[in-house]
């Protein structure tokens, strides 16, 4: 009779249990354009956006996802992302075009999918289970507790061979390379718990633990779960920083630009890179005249000129003309990936970190073995009694089993990161965190990191009014970062710009113009007739006067000063590693207070230093943005990088800030600190409870009851002080 | 005690239709925009006759 009442298959194939197929939206596969839109909040941007795209000639349907802040398009071939930019910026919104190709792990989320899944299908057997078991409680005897008990093995039994199955996997996988990890506890006690549970019901047994079983697979499952979400929410934010940044190149075919993705290059093509794109590949300048910025591949911050025969490396910026290069390397052969093998050596020595979970199961899986074993020989010989020997061996496994232990690690990373992302921090690694805890000693990079990159005039007030003015006429017609800094500057103090007339930019030297029939010029040093000293500075000659230099330093990043100003605080020392010039290194260790600097280091150096500092037993926290930074990212025992460094530094390290904001990172420590102290009471949480429970089992004193409450009260207190941190 | 004949089989029946519930929604995509669905309801756009 029992068998027919469970509804047949429903957690057998729960898939086929709900199979509407034709109700069910189908992923946009075909989605070709992704646009990011940072801005949208609101019922109606959603309505004006999805208006204004769907009206758009050729653009067959667009949706937006609210969540994410994407809009993803499906068009013809013809229409161009950055032809929809605009039209969205009329509107009010800004729009980046996102890489689609970069997004597609995002969106076909099968993993957690099926994770929430089996999670369904364990919630729901282990409600219907415990309602049963709180009969058999309550006093159920005889018949009725055998049926509950068989309705009970009925729901189970399809149940965890359903929602058990990443358990099953990973403790194989382990067993299969004579390892143990959590799993194989697990896994052991859910197989023999339901053993047992079968063979006491069909001698018609008092004690089943059949629900005791299905709750275990519910709350581990929560706990992969959660740790599941914590990480895909990181993979998701980081695949879009990735994505925001499209590898298209234009490629010059006998005079015709052609636009392509920078994949499809080979050695020998000409490319044409504009004033303020970024190299693609490696290669030389056979066309143009420009000025290179470098700051992200070698940290220093005067740019290079550039002229026909100056080789030139992925990553570089074009600043001022446009310029035609000729693909020397391409791909995987850049310097850009040339640097991987150095990040390949640096990561190897990181990969001996333990987690705190691991560690915890080293100790607990063998002790939870040899318990359970021992005390089923023990009752064996004591009592002569198989049955009663297993049961009680049962009974040790499913109490000792580790939900707490499973949640105690999840629930704690799942808070500490939502509390950082908030911040503005995206936590990539799993055991970043925990490393983070550990950390006492801080290195910095300069440009790009303490520094915005972006140049700040500092000598304004030595120059007359007049002199200022001529400046001001021609910095407004470049778009030169040094000019753009002094446009910006001047205008603040209340400048005019003069009548300057025939204003002219030459790449790669600076501007001039005529102002009463004399020649007036504002750029480099040696165009300008004066010498270059060791600050980057930009230089204005009128007429035949001597020429006057406007001196610029890097700008703060805001927050760099708190940042530094609170892991000192916090007693952890502080270090400055740099590839820019003594000068400027000391200038703004000078300003920020840092006494341990070097400068004109290369990145080798770098990564050799942290080295040498983890030798010392110190951990190390590294903060850079540059290529020349990866390696020494790569090594260290933890490290972060800005949402502006390079992929390959985003890539090499832990965590990435997502603001411009420097001042997080004291205070991510400071969450990570708290965060492992949790991590440890949830572990002595977990253990008081066992050394209460587990006395009981092993003398045979426990009940089903009594095993349910002991695993749901620890799992929800280990929850709960988790939940502390947020 | 032959009540249960009905009402342990209308218990399941039930938690099996909440739990088809949810499993249909997961497999259309309903939990891919919570923050734009909850705020798509308050639209007036649709509301004289479904979108096409």
């Amino acid at each position: 009779m029992t068998a027919q009442l469970s509804p047949p298959s429903a957690a057998a194939c729960p898939g086929c249990l709900a199979a509407p197929a034709e109700a069910v939206r189908p992923i946009p596969e075909d989605v070709q354009i992704a646009l990011s839109l940072p801005t949208i909040h609101c019922q109606a941007c959603i309505s004006k956006v999805e208006r204004t795209l769907n009206a758009y000639p050729g653009i067959e349907s667009a949706r937006v996802n609210l969540t994410l802040k994407r809009a993803m398009i499906q068009a013809e071939a013809e229409v161009q992302a950055r032809d929809l930019i605009p039209v969205l910026e009329g509107i009010g919104f800004e729009a980046h075009e996102l890489d689609a190709g970069a997004l597609s792990a995002t969106q076909n989320d099968k993993v957690g999918r099926d994770l929430l899944m089996r999670l369904a299908v364990a919630g729901f057997a282990s409600m219907n289970v415990m309602l049963l078991s709180v009969s058999v409680w309550a006093g159920a005897t005889d018949a009725t507790r055998d049926m509950f008990h068989w309705i009970s093995a009925v729901i189970t039994l399809p149940a965890i061979a359903f929602s058990a199955q990443p358990f099953f996997r990973n403790a194989w996988s382990a067993l299969r390379v004579r390892q143990l990890n959590m799993d194989v506890p697990i896994v052991l006690a859910i197989v023999l718990t339901l053993v047992t549970s079968l063979w006491e019901t069909s001698l018609s047994g008092e004690h089943a633990y059949f629900d005791a079983a299905l709750t275990l697979t519910f709350l581990l499952l929560i706990g992969r779960y959660l740790d599941y979400r914590t990480r895909a929410v990181a993979r998701s934010a980081a695949e879009e920083l990735a994505a925001l940044e499209v590898p298209r190149a234009i490629r010059v075919v006998d005079g015709v630009e052609e636009e392509v993705a920078v994949s499809s290059l080979e050695v020998g093509d000409l490319i044409l890179v504009r004033p303020g794109g970024r190299m693609p590949v490696d290669g030389e300048i056979v066309l143009g005249q420009s000025e290179l910025d470098r700051s992200l591949l070698t940290g220093e911050t005067l740019p290079v000129f550039a002229e026909p025969g100056l080789a030139v490396n992925a990553g570089e910026v074009n600043l001022t003309g446009p310029l035609t290069i000729r693909a020397a390397a391409v791909g995987q052969d850049t310097s850009l990936h040339r640097m991987a093998d150095l990040v390949a050596i640096a990561e190897s020595g990181r990969s001996r970190y333990t987690s705190l979970a691991d560690s915890a199961a080293k100790l607990y899986a063998p002790g939870v073995h040899i318990l359970s074993a021992l005390s089923f020989v023990g009752w064996y010989l004591y009592s002569g009694d198989f049955r009663v020997a297993l049961n009680i061996a049962a009974a040790v496994l499913i109490i000792t089993c580790p939900c707490a232990l499973g949640l105690a690690v999840p629930a704690v990373t799942t808070a500490a990161s939502g509390r950082l992302f908030r911040r503005g921090m995206l936590i990539k690694h799993a055991t970043a965190l925990e490393r983070l805890a550990e950390v006492d000693t801080v290195v910095f990079d300069k440009t790009g990191t303490l520094t915005a990159g972006t140049p700040e005039l500092v000598n304004l007030g030595d120059h007359g009014r007049q002199d200022l003015e001529i400046a001001l006429a021609l910095s407004e017609g470049s778009s030169h970062p040094l000019s753009v800094s002094i446009t910006r500057s001047a205008r603040a103090a209340g400048i005019k710009p003069a009548d300057v007339s025939d204003i002219r930019e030459v790449p790669g030297f600076g501007t001039e113009g005529m102002l009463r029939g004399q020649r007036v010029r504002l750029g480099r040093a040696a165009w300008t007739g004066a010498d270059q000293g060791t600050q980057t500075s930009a230089w204005l000659a009128v007429g035949e006067r001597a020429p006057a230099a406007f001196l610029f330093t890097d700008a703060l990043r805001p927050g760099a000063e708190e940042a530094v100003q609170g892991l000192r605080a916090a007693g952890k020392s502080v270090l400055l590693i740099s590839g820019d010039t003594t000068g400027a290194v000391s200038d703004l260790a000078a300003r920020l207070g840092i006494t341990d600097w070097v400068a004109e280091a290369l990145p080798e150096e770098k990564a050799d230093r942290v080295q040498a500092l983890a030798n010392e037993g110190r951990k190390v926290l590294m903060v850079g943005d540059g290529l020349n930074d990866t390696a020494a990212l790569a090594a260290a025992h933890v490290s972060i990088s800005p949402a502006s460094a390079l992929d390959a530094a985003r890539v090499a390290s832990d965590i990435v800030l997502l603001g411009s904001d420097l001042s997080p990172i004291s205070d991510a420590c400071d969450t990570a600190v708290r965060a492992t102290k949790r991590i440890r009471e949830n572990f002595r949480i977990a253990t008081l409870y066992n050394v209460i429970a587990v006395p009981l089992a092993v003398v045979g004193l426990a009940t089903p009851l009594i095993a349910a409450l002991a695993m749901s009260s620890s799992s929800i207190t280990v929850s709960l002080n988790a939940l502390r941190l947020r | 005690m032959s009540v249960l004949t009905y009402l342990i089989p209308i218990s399941l029946i039930l938690g099996s239709a909440g739990l088809a519930a949810f499993i249909y929604t997961v497999r259309s995509n309903q939990y891919d925009d919570p923050e734009g669905d909850a705020r798509r309801i308050l639209s007036d756009e649709w509301d004289d006759h479904p979108k096409p």
